[in-house]
């Protein structure tokens, strides 16, 4: 019931956000913003994963049915992918998966695709900064309180 | 051990510490302005005190000089306590009104502005604690600085207010000051130096203890002993207090190591030239101009600039940046003749990133020659200038001159049309060649090696792995200035030269570690073990750990949860095997720091504990948490105990993964009999593996019989004699001519090719566990110029025979002319050969030799001469009177004949006017161009670049890898290359193939996918989208079978599986959701 207080002031909105990140750039990087000591804000919830192409439209969707405010996937820079192309296939899947995401009347940038390599640990903390405040301009997903199946 | 009582909770403490150090190990906030934990507490700041209930009577007492007793009451944050800090910051805001330090503590406890009277000078940011007095008379043991004065007048300062003279600068005065108020430049005459990093082009400032560079190896810090004050005069040791596990070592000394070695690779790189200051560019003189490895940090976002280009004189982002080439290359007047091979690419790149890290700005590159010689290197040229706009002017720049108020800078230049021009420019990188690294002579002379007479180390021309010495290989840009691609190469082919020394001691110094046999817990309900780690402070520092486990302990099927100071440590360790054993934990949950870093040995300890290493997961709590959110001690615990609510949801659904293991046949098929498959199957074969070497022509040899010439006199047809002879009386080579591959099956380790030898009936099948493929290329058959239709147009090749034989009409022409990129750097073939302009060069230097009276023309559009070739072909082609004529890109050369009679007609960019030319004869610099590669790399499955030559894995980190296993690339095949280029490339790929021969069995990767086949419909949709091939589909049975070796764990296929029968090992989808729902649930 607090969360439901909550959504009255946008102010104190605090997002959740998960962050499925590639194990090969974007959770380095992450790692890196944390060698760095680059602050950033609390609200991620960070899954490793092996490729960015293998996180599934479903992770996303079962995320945001269950009250995520916000999806981060992060891989590769488009030719650096571990595995080729997985980057691309992500990239792909995201477009689609924007699609879909306004017929359950969602905003798509709740969803955001970003590159962000090994050595990127300011651009992973000022990636998650900009998700941060953008989601939370969108205030609370207003699906999840509707999720009742 | 005593037990006091802080804010109503008990905490053990040792007799010896101080009521602030307890409060601070146990993550109590207590503020304190004067306090340092190198220096003996002083009390005089008075922030840190602390309410002290003894004896039923309570007192207000200073914590960082109060020793704990026995049955002490301590309350941290009572009114009371509030009341007097808050006093007191109002009386520190009202003498140093203007410290923002001051300003955010004040803020901190919520004190917003002060009562009092503002101290008389309202700039004053002195609070008197002391602290730079203490440490430099504790620590630093120099008493430069003292208290003068009494009461209202009392102040820090030097005796007699003079520049002290013992002062040394060390700056530890500054370092403590909580308000940053101390000036050195008003103690001491000297002016301290900082130290800055080599890693940042001294573009950063570093500690005397540092991390050389973030990613290095190991990754710990070092101390500088130059500039530790310890090291100098045996104070300070000030680091000791901070270092929790008591790592650092003064005493260290360096230590003379014996190894005994059967062969040694010398790789110690480059330098950079370091422009002398006061020459005309004006490094080190105008801030603006930078060298290219400064602009490089610069423009790395983790660099000291984070990315953000900015003019060093006034931080602005500059609209127009300049780069001039050849600095310190090519250049005799600083004795480096050769070519430095990467700087036209590295300022094409910079160009081009500056330009993505700020739209709009100017980019032009001042060069002389652009040499983008390497693998699609003449597209990324293209795109430069297409694409980006970068603007490439030919000429050399003799100076720069600075505007003295503005900084701006200008250079002069000659343009296109010969005119001379001047331009402003807010920045100018000098692109800086490359030199032998500093220590390198004398490291030649211990290593008995000799070195080139530019001072890089000699190598056979054609093994250029090979130094002087027998036994002893040398690989990178200690040879020759090379790029990435071709230094990994060259590393590789050492490494397989090295190895072969050895060979028949392979593996006989391995121990194998011994684990006991793994428990069997498939019949078990989950039963997880949460180890929670404080990293010393820097997990425990922000995030609540104690916290963590309680919460841990409450989680479904966790049994046991705990906390340690390191976890990683012998002790925590030996710990979390003893738990496994004793409360028969059979999943293990660490939450801690990177599984990047740590998972290898957490899983260590599982195996030595007897389980499967998968039964684990890890928790980022401190580099994703902890040093991230140090301003959020709450959210950060919150998000913490998510972390480890997450890795216990999936924790619990870990099953054990066993590693298949697939025997290796320990022989390699090398396709293609030229040079480079001739001495990749010789790299292989000497290394003690059977070979068989498959070659579709009657005789060995490939392209190299048509070369007979070398650059520098050796010998190219005694190399294929004697390569050719050591091949057929090989022992581990089968040789297979008039052969082609007809089919090829199987995977690394396992592969399985039928081989149909003309004129013989039956098919002969091998079974081998790698492949080479050095198809090798062809020569362009030029239809410009009047080639064919003239016996005076001929090609490079034809002339070079000719040249061998010293046929008799050479010593009888009067005028020869050669046409560079013919077939090369046009439509058709956009990218460069590389190797033309050196083979035009050698001839022609050859010619003049046989006829020195002759004039010889040489039209061409950039000279590509790079490395050792630039003095060797170039320069000395000028100095030999060669006549160079420059044609533009669209201005190609025409080529008319009458009655027989050549006619070239050309645009000198130089003269700016046309020229007719009457060559006896017209050589064409023709290029290289692939074979037809499109079957064998279907039945291969690797793919081809644009321009139909091979495609490696990676170009820089995998240049002669396929992205399919047990699959090497070498020669032409890969892209036009010289022949010792093609024989390192060789040579190299016979040590790829050696790390998996060298194999009794191949074991599959943790996290490969699986499929159910029960369940599978063959719908084969991830057959299609597996990026290794690694999934194939049984047509009997309708379904699909995953080859485990072959599958690399990307887990695409389990994402198009429809029916979610394809799943990735220890990331299945009930996992990843149990993960999400452990979260938001």
């Amino acid at each position: 019931m607090s969360e439901e207080k909550k959504e009255h002031k946008k102010e104190d909105f605090e997002p959740k956000i998960v962050g499925f990140l590639c194990n090969w750039c974007s959770y380095a990087g992450a790692d890196l913003a944390g060698t760095s000591r680059i602050q950033y804000p609390p609200n991620v919830r960070i899954i490793r994963v092996m490729c960015s192409g293998s996180v599934d439209s479903m992770y996303i969707l079962r995320a945001l049915l269950e009250g995520a405010d916000g999806v981060f996937v992060g891989g590769c820079h488009p030719g650096d992918c571990h595995y080729i192309d997985g980057n691309y296939k992500a990239r792909r899947r995201t477009v689609l998966l924007e699609n879909i995401l306004g017929t359950l009347g969602l905003e798509k940038e709740r969803v955001w695709l970003r590159w962000i390599s090994a050595s990127e640990g300011q651009k992973f903390a000022d990636t998650m900064k900009d998700m941060t405040e953008a989601v939370r301009k969108l205030g609370p997903n207003p699906i999840a309180k509707h999720w009742n199946l | 051990m005593v037990l006091v009582t802080i804010n109503s909770k008990e905490y053990e403490a040792a007799p010896d510490e101080t009521v602030l150090e307890v409060c601070k190990k146990n993550n109590i906030f207590i503020p304190t302005l004067c306090h340092h934990p190198s220096i003996t507490p002083y009390s005089s700041c008075r922030l840190c005190i602390v309410e002290v209930t003894q004896k039923g009577w309570t007192k207000l007492t200073a914590s960082c000089s109060l020793p704990v007793k026995e049955g002490m009451i301590i309350a941290t944050n009572s009114p009371h306590v509030q009341n007097g800090r808050k006093i007191l910051m109002e009386l520190y805001l009202a003498r140093c009104p203007t410290s923002e330090q001051i300003k955010e503590l004040a803020n901190k406890l919520e004190v917003q502005k002060t009562r009092f009277k503002t101290y008389t000078d309202p700039d004053n940011k002195c609070i008197l604690c002391g602290l730079c007095v203490r440490v430099c008379n504790e620590v630093m043991k120099v008493k430069a600085l003292g208290f003068a004065h009494r009461g209202a007048k009392r102040e820090i300062a030097v005796p007699f207010q003079e520049f002290s003279h013992v002062c040394m600068t060390c700056g530890a005065c500054a370092f403590v000051c909580p308000t940053q108020c101390i000036n050195l430049s008003k103690l001491s005459p000297n002016k301290p130096v900082p130290l800055t990093s080599d890693f940042d082009a001294g573009m950063a400032q570093r500690g005397a203890i540092y991390t050389q560079f973030p990613q290095a190896i190991p990754n710990v810090p070092v101390i500088d002993k130059k500039a530790c004050m310890y090291a100098l005069n045996g104070t300070c040791k000030s680091c000791e207090n901070f270092c929790e596990k008591d790592a650092l070592k003064h005493g260290q000394e360096d230590k003379e190591i014996k190894v005994d070695v059967g062969s040694v690779i010398i790789s110690p790189g480059f330098d950079t030239y370091e422009p002398p200051k006061g020459d005309s560019y004006g490094y080190r003189i105008f801030p603006n101009v930078l060298t290219s490895i400064e602009f490089e940090r610069m423009i790395s976002s983790s660099g000291p600039y984070k990315g953000h280009l900015a003019r060093i004189s006034d931080g602005q982002p500059p609209k127009k940046i300049a780069w001039l080439q050849c600095v310190g290359s090519r250049d005799e007047s600083c004795d480096r003749q050769y070519c430095s091979s990467v700087c036209c690419m590295y300022a094409t790149k910079e160009a081009i990133i500056a330009k993505e890290h700020l739209p709009g700005v100017d980019t032009h590159i001042y060069f002389m020659d652009m040499r983008s010689f390497g693998k699609d290197f003449e597209k990324y040229y293209d795109r430069a200038k297409d694409e980006y706009e970068v603007v490439y002017r030919r000429c050399r720049i003799p100076q720069v001159e600075q505007d003295r108020k503005t900084k701006h800078l200008s250079i002069r230049y000659v343009d296109d049309d010969g005119a001379l021009k001047k331009e402003s420019y807010d920045m100018v990188v000098l692109s800086v060649g490359l030199q032998p690294c500093k220590d390198l002579a004398e490291m030649s002379k211990i290593l008995e090696v000799n070195l080139n007479r530019y001072g890089f180390i000699e190598t056979d021309p054609f093994f250029q792995v090979k130094t002087s010495r027998k036994g002893i290989y040398a690989s990178g840009t200690v040879t020759e200035p090379k790029d990435i691609p071709e230094s990994v190469t060259q590393a590789s082919a050492a490494a397989g030269e090295a190895a072969k020394d050895i060979a028949a001691l392979r593996g006989t110094e391995i121990i194998q570690k011994v684990y006991p046999d793994e428990k069997n817990v498939s019949n078990e309900n989950p039963r997880i073990g949460v180890f929670v780690c404080h990293c010393g402070i820097n997990i425990s520092g922000v995030v609540d750990v104690k916290k963590i486990v309680a919460v841990a302990q409450t989680l479904p099927f966790v049994v046991y949860a705990d906390d340690s100071l390191y976890t990683c440590s012998q002790d925590s360790n030996e710990k979390i095997k003893e738990k496994i054993k004793e409360l028969g934990l059979n999943r293990i949950v660490i939450a801690s720091c990177t599984p990047r870093t740590h998972e290898p040995l957490f899983q260590d300890t599982l195996r030595e504990a007897g389980l499967n290493p998968h039964l684990f997961e890890m928790a980022n709590i401190r580099d994703q948490n902890s040093w991230v959110h140090k301003n959020n001690p709450l959210s950060a615990t919150e998000k913490a105990i998510d972390a480890v609510r997450m890795a216990v949801a999936k924790a619990s659904d870990l099953s054990p993964i066993h590693h298949a293991k697939i025997p290796v046949v320990n022989r390699a098929l090398v396709i293609g009999g030229g040079i480079s498959g001739m001495q990749a199957a010789l790299s292989i074969a000497d290394q003690g593996y059977e070979t068989t070497l498959v070659e579709k022509e009657s005789d060995l040899g490939g392209h190299l019989k048509e070369i007979y010439l070398g650059a520098q006199g050796e010998k190219p047809q005694v190399l294929l004699k004697q390569t050719i002879e050591q091949i057929m009386s090989h022992p581990h080579i089968q040789v297979f001519t008039n052969t082609v591959v007809d089919h090829i099956s199987g995977y690394v380790g396992n592969f399985t090719t039928t081989l149909l030898v003309k004129k013989e009936m039956s098919p002969a099948t091998i079974q081998h566990g790698v492949i080479i493929v050095a198809t090798g290329g062809l020569p362009y058959e030029p239809t410009e110029y009047q080639y064919n239709k003239s016996k005076d147009v001929l090609t490079q090749t034809a002339f070079e025979k000719d040249l061998f034989e010293e046929k008799s009409y050479l010593k009888n022409l009067k005028e020869v002319a050669m046409i560079q990129c013919v077939g090369s750097r046009n439509e058709d073939h956009p990218y460069c050969s590389r190797v033309c302009c050196s083979e035009a060069l050698k001839n022609a230097l050859r010619f003049k030799e046989l006829n020195p009276d002759a004039t010889v023309y040489v039209l061409y559009r950039d000279i590509r001469t790079y490395g050792f070739r630039e003095d060797l072909l170039y320069q000395k082609a000028r100095k030999n009177g060669i006549l160079f004529i420059r044609f533009e890109d669209d201005h190609e050369p025409e080529v008319t004949l009458t009655d027989g009679k050549i006619m070239v007609k050309t645009r000198d960019t130089l003269l700016r006017r046309e020229l007719h030319l009457h060559p006896d004869k017209l050589v064409l610099s023709t290029g290289i161009i692939p074979q037809d590669n499109t079957e064998l790399a279907q039945q291969l499955k690797v793919p081809l670049n644009e321009d139909a030559f091979y495609a490696e894995a990676h170009v820089k980190l995998r240049p002669i890898d396929f992205s399919a296993d047990g699959i090497f690339l070498c020669g032409l095949a890969h892209s036009p290359r010289f022949i010792e280029e093609s024989i390192l490339q060789a040579k190299a790929t016979g040590a790829r193939a050696a790390t998996i021969l060298s194999k009794e069995y191949l074991e599959t990767k943790g996290n490969v996918a699986r499929v159910i086949s029960r369940n599978c419909v063959g719908c084969q949709l991830c057959v299609e989208i597996c990026p290794y091939d690694a999934i194939t589909f049984d047509e009997e049975k309708k379904v699909v079978i995953v080859n485990e070796i072959l599958c690399q764990g990307c887990g695409a296929c389990c994402v198009v599986c429809p029916s979610g029968v394809s799943q990735q090992n220890t990331f299945t989808k009930r996992q990843i959701v149990s993960m999400i729902d452990a979260y938001l649930e």
